[in-house]
C-alpha cells in the first residue's frame, strides 16, 4: 500500500504505475495545514481523470475533530474510491458517527452503503485497547492498520527500528483482524535507504500475520512483494499437497501423507493460500 | 521527397549538393562494401631522432602550418572538463584562420565559447556525433551557412576513410604521453580511460599533435595512440579539469520512475530468449541505464548466467560485474568514469578498443554486429519506433547520435527505455521532431505504463505476454499519453535546413530545420 501526498500531482498521476495492490492518497499527516484544501482538490480531480490501472485507490481523510475532516467526506465520498481510511480511530462512538455521515452523503448521492469500505487506523494507545471492537464494529471496516510512529508519540516511546515498542499492539491488531476475517495492514517503514532493514521488518510482518504493508516510497515495493511472495518450492509443495488431496478424496482418503508428514486440513488451508497469493487456481489443478 | 522512412528531406541541398537518401538499415550493407572509394592515410617522415617536442600548443599548432579552409579534428574522451578544443580554436583564430572545418566526435557544454568562431566565420562547417548547449540552441538558430553533420560514432569512421571528413589536423589529448607521441588516457592526474574515439584521427589526420599534461619517461604505456602517427608532442599544465573530466563512480538511480522502467527493461531481457549463458550486453552510463544493469546483474547472479563481453561505453558498475566473473570480457570504447580508467590498466579483459572496431559498419564486422542485447534511452519516440536522440521538445539541438543507431543496427534485441512523458512533455508521439535511429532497428520501448513490442518482433512479443508482462499497443499508449499531458503545440521550422542527420552508413536519415520563432 503506496502512501501519496495528496497535494503531489506529479507523484499522484504516476501512482498506478508501481505496481502497487493499494494506493493510498493522503489527505492527513502528509499534506501541510495550508495545504489541506488544495490536496482536497487535487485528490478529488485525479480521482476522476487518472488511470489508476488495477490498484485499489484509498483516500486517508483527516479526523472528523479536525476543520477538515468532514470537507473531505464531502468531496471524497461522492467519488466512491475502494475505501476511506480513517486516522486515529479510538472508540466506536467516532466510528458509528464517520459511517453515519458517510451514508448520509452516500443516500444523498444515491450511492450504495456497500461498496466503499473503510480502513481503521489504529494510532493510539486507547485504539489498541478497542482494536476488536472497532474491527468487529461494522461490514464496512475491511482492514485495520496500525500508524506506527503516532503510536509510538502517544505511548511516549522511542521509534526503534526493531519496533520493540509498538510489538504488542501489532499482534493485538492482527488478532482483532484475524478474528473479525479482515485484512491488517502493517505501518511503514521510515528509511528508505535501509532495504535490509526493510526486508527483515515485512518478514517479521508477514510471519505475525500482516497481510500486507504500508510503503512511503515506490522503491519499496517490490521487496515486500518479494517477502510475501511465495517461494518457488513453496508453491511446488502447495500444489503438490493439493493434487494428493484431489487424488485421495476420490478415494474417500481424509488424511493422508507426504514424505512421511502428515497433511490435514489446516495444512491444506495453508496449501491453498500458498496458491491464492501466486494467483494459482486451485479449481484448475 | 519523403525518404522511406516518411522523413521530408531534400533531394538537393545547398552548400551540400545531392542527398543520398536513407534507403533502410540494412540496404546498403547487403553489398558486402561500399561504393565510396576509400581515400589513403598520409604518407610521412621523419629524421631518427628528431625531436617533436614543442614547447607550446601555440609552437605546435603553427609548426602545422595552419590554412584557411582546413578540417580540424579532437576526440570527446575529456567530457565537459575539457579545454583543448577551445584553446586550439582561440590559437587558431588568433592566427586569423577562417573557414574551418570543425570535425570533433562529439561537442559537449564546455565548448560553448566557440559560439563567437561560428558568428565570425572561423567555423563554417561542422561534423559532430553530438551538440549540446549554446552550440547546439546557436545552430539551431541558423548561425551556419551550411548545414552541420550529425554522424554516428560507427558513421564518423566511415566518413574519415571515405574522405568525406578529409583532416588536416588532430589534436588529441591525452592523460600520459612520452616524447614520441605514444600515449594513453588510462593515467595520470586528468585519467579519462579509453581513447577509442581518437584511433582513426590519428591515422587519417595529414597531421597528428598530441597534447598531455602528464609527459612521461619513454615509452608511455600501455600505448592508445602509437608514436608512428604522431607529428608533435605538447605538454601543458592542464589538459582540462581533473574534476569534470575524472568523475567519481556514477551511480544507479534512485528516482522511482526510472527505477521502475529499469526494472521493467530487465524483466523484458529476463524473458526475451536472448537472456543466456554467453549472452553479449551494452547499457548506457545514465542513471536509469545503470539501474538496468543493476536488476541484470541480480538475474544473472540469480540464475547463474555467465556472460560473453560488455560492449561500449563503460562505468565501473559493469567493471564490478566483469571483477565479479559476470562478464568475460569488457570492450571499451569510451569510459565514463575514473574508477574504469585503474582497471583499464590492469585487467587484461578489460580492453581499449578503437571506434572501427567498435560500429564502423563498412568493415568486415564491427562488435555492435556481435550484441545481443543493447538498451539506449531517447527523447521522443513516434508509433513505427522511430527515435529521436538529438533535438528537444523545442526542435533545438541538444543531444548526441552517438552509438545508438550503430548499437540498434547490430544488435538482436534493442531496447528503448524512456518514461513516457517528461513534465508535462509526451516522449511517445505520433510524430518526432528529427529521426536519427530507423524504427525497423529497435524491439521493445520500455516506458514506466508498458512495454511496447515492434511488430516486427511478433515472437518476442508473444514471449513478453507469455512471461505475464504488461505489453501493450504504442498507439494506445501514445493515446493515453495524450489525453494526460494533452496535445503539445507543434513545433514551426522555416525551410532552412540547419542540420543533416546521417545514417551510419551515410546516407541522410532525416534533416533539422531552423526553428521558426529564431528566425
Amino acid at each position: 500500500m503506496l502512501y501519496i501526498p495528496g497535494n503531489n500531482p506529479a507523484m499522484l498521476q504516476q501512482g498506478g504505475i508501481y505496481g502497487a495492490d493499494s494506493l493510498l492518497l493522503d489527505l492527513e499527516d502528509a499534506v501541510a495545514l495550508n495545504q489541506k484544501d488544495a490536496a482536497r482538490i487535487l485528490v478529488r480531480n485525479m480521482l476522476q481523470t487518472i488511470n489508476f490501472y488495477n490498484t485499489e485507490v484509498c483516500v486517508r481523510i483527516n479526523h472528523l475533530d479536525t476543520p477538515f475532516g468532514l470537507q473531505d467526506l464531502e468531496e471524497i465520498v461522492p467519488l466512491q474510491p475502494d475505501a476511506i481510511r480513517y486516522p486515529k480511530t479510538e472508540t466506536l462512538e467516532e466510528l458509528a458517527k464517520l459511517i453515519e455521515i458517510i451514508e448520509a452523503i452516500e443516500d444523498k448521492h444515491n450511492l450504495p452503503h456497500d461498496k466503499m469500505t473503510i480502513h481503521a487506523m489504529i494510532e493510539t494507545a486507547l485504539g489498541v485497547q478497542n482494536v476488536f471492537e472497532i474491527a468487529k464494529f461494522s461490514k464496512r471496516v475491511d482492514a485495520i492498520t496500525i500508524g506506527g510512529q503516532d503510536l509510538t508519540a502517544d505511548m511516549n516511546i522511542k521509534s526503534t527500528k526493531d519496533g520493540s515498542g509498538i510489538d504488542l499492539a501489532r499482534k493485538m491488531i492482527i488478532m482483532a483482524a484475524k478474528a473479525n476475517k479482515i485484512d491488517a495492514i502493517d505501518t511503514v517503514f521510515v528509511d528508505i535507504n535501509d532495504e535490509d532493514g526493510l526486508r527483515l521488518e515485512t518478514e517479521y510482518a508477514k510471519q505475525i500475520g500482516f497481510t500486507g504493508k504500508a510503503v512511503i516510497n515506490p522503491r519499496q515495493i517490490d521487496i515486500i512483494h518479494e517477502v510475501y511472495m511465495p517461494s518457488d518450492e513453496e508453491i511446488r509443495k502447495a500444489y503438490s499437497i493439493l493434487l494428493e488431496f484431489k487424488k485421495n478424496k476420490i478415494a474417500g482418503i481424509g488424511v493422508f501423507a507426504i514424505d512421511g508428514k502428515m497433511v490435514d486440513a489446516p495444512v491444506m488451508t495453508r496449501a491453498k493460500q500458498v496458491l491464492e497469493l501466486a494467483n494459482i487456481d486451485f479449481d484448475s489443478i | 521527397m519523403k525518404n522511406v522512412i516518411g522523413r521530408e528531406v531534400p533531394e538537393y541541398i545547398e552548400g551540400i549538393g545531392k542527398t543520398d537518401m536513407f534507403i533502410g538499415a540494412w540496404e546498403k550493407l547487403k553489398k558486402g562494401w561500399m561504393d565510396e572509394v576509400t581515400i589513403p592515410p598520409p604518407n610521412k617522415a621523419k629524421l631518427p631522432h628528431q625531436s617533436k617536442i614543442c614547447l607550446t600548443l601555440e609552437e605546435a599548432i603553427a609548426k602545422t602550418s595552419p590554412k584557411n579552409g582546413m578540417t580540424i579534428s579532437f576526440h570527446h574522451h575529456l567530457r565537459n572538463g575539457d579545454n583543448i578544443l577551445v584553446r586550439s580554436l582561440d590559437v587558431l583564430a588568433n592566427m586569423g584562420i577562417k573557414n574551418i572545418t570543425l570535425a570533433c566526435s562529439s561537442l559537449n557544454e564546455v565548448h560553448n565559447p566557440i559560439v563567437k568562431y561560428l558568428i565570425d566565420g572561423t567555423i563554417t562547417k561542422i561534423w559532430s556525433s553530438g551538440i549540446r548547449g549554446d552550440i547546439g540552441k546557436a545552430i539551431s538558430e541558423g548561425v551556419l551557412d551550411i548545414p552541420v553533420t550529425i554522424h554516428s560514432h560507427g558513421g564518423r569512421v566511415r566518413a574519415i576513410h571515405t574522405g568525406k571528413i578529409n583532416l588536416d589536423l588532430a589534436i588529441i589529448a591525452a592523460s600520459a604521453a612520452d616524447e614520441e607521441g605514444n600515449a594513453t588516457g588510462s593515467h595520470g592526474k586528468s585519467a579519462f580511460g579509453s581513447l577509442g574515439y581518437a584511433s582513426i584521427d590519428t591515422r587519417y589526420s595529414k597531421q597528428v599533435i598530441v597534447v598531455t599534461d602528464n609527459m612521461v619517461e619513454y615509452p608511455c604505456i600501455p600505448i592508445s595512440i602509437t608514436q608512428n602517427f604522431v607529428d608533435y608532442v605538447v605538454e601543458v599544465e592542464s589538459i582540462g579539469d581533473a574534476s569534470k573530466i575524472a568523475t567519481g563512480s556514477t551511480r544507479v538511480t534512485k528516482t522511482p520512475i526510472d527505477l521502475r522502467i529499469a526494472k521493467l527493461a530487465a524483466d523484458v531481457i529476463e524473458h526475451s530468449g536472448l537472456f543466456k549463458q554467453g549472452f553479449s550486453f551494452q547499457v548506457g552510463a545514465g542513471g536509469a541505464s545503470l539501474a538496468v544493469a543493476k536488476f541484470i546483474r541480480e538475474k544473472m547472479k540469480k540464475a547463474e548466467i555467465k556472460g560473453s563481453f560488455i560492449l561500449g561505453g563503460v562505468t565501473s558498475y559493469v567493471v564490478d560485474m566483469l571483477n565479479e566473473g559476470l562478464f568475460k570480457t569488457i570492450f571499451d570504447v569510451q569510459s565514463f568514469d575514473a574508477a574504469v580508467s585503474s582497471s583499464l590498466m590492469k585487467n587484461s579483459n578489460h580492453i581499449e578498443i578503437p571506434a572501427a572496431l567498435y560500429a564502423n559498419p563498412f568493415n568486415c564486422g564491427c562488435m555492435t554486429n556481435k550484441l545481443d542485447i543493447v538498451v539506449l534511452g531517447a527523447l521522443e519516440i513516434d508509433l513505427d519506433f522511430n527515435v529521436n536522440v538529438i533535438t528537444g521538445s523545442d526542435g533545438s539541438i541538444r543531444g548526441a547520435s552517438g552509438g545508438h543507431s550503430d548499437t540498434a543496427s547490430g544488435a538482436n534485441l534493442t531496447i528503448v527505455v524512456c518514461p513516457s512523458f517528461r513534465g508535462r512533455l509526451p516522449i511517445v508521439k505520433k510524430t518526432i521532431n528529427t529521426v536519427v535511429t530507423p524504427g525497423e532497428t529497435v524491439d521493445v520501448l520500455v516506458t514506466e505504463r508498458g512495454i511496447c513490442v515492434n511488430p516486427l518482433r511478433p515472437e518476442l512479443e508473444e514471449n513478453l505476454k507469455n512471461a505475464g508482462l504488461n505489453v501493450r499497443n504504442i498507439q494506445a499508449l501514445q493515446e493515453e499519453v495524450e489525453a494526460i499531458v494533452g496535445k503539445g503545440k507543434e513545433v514551426e521550422y522555416t525551410n532552412k535546413i540547419v542540420a543533416l542527420i546521417e545514417y551510419r552508413d551515410g546516407t541522410i536519415i532525416d534533416v533539422v530545420r531552423q526553428v521558426k520563432h529564431h528566425a
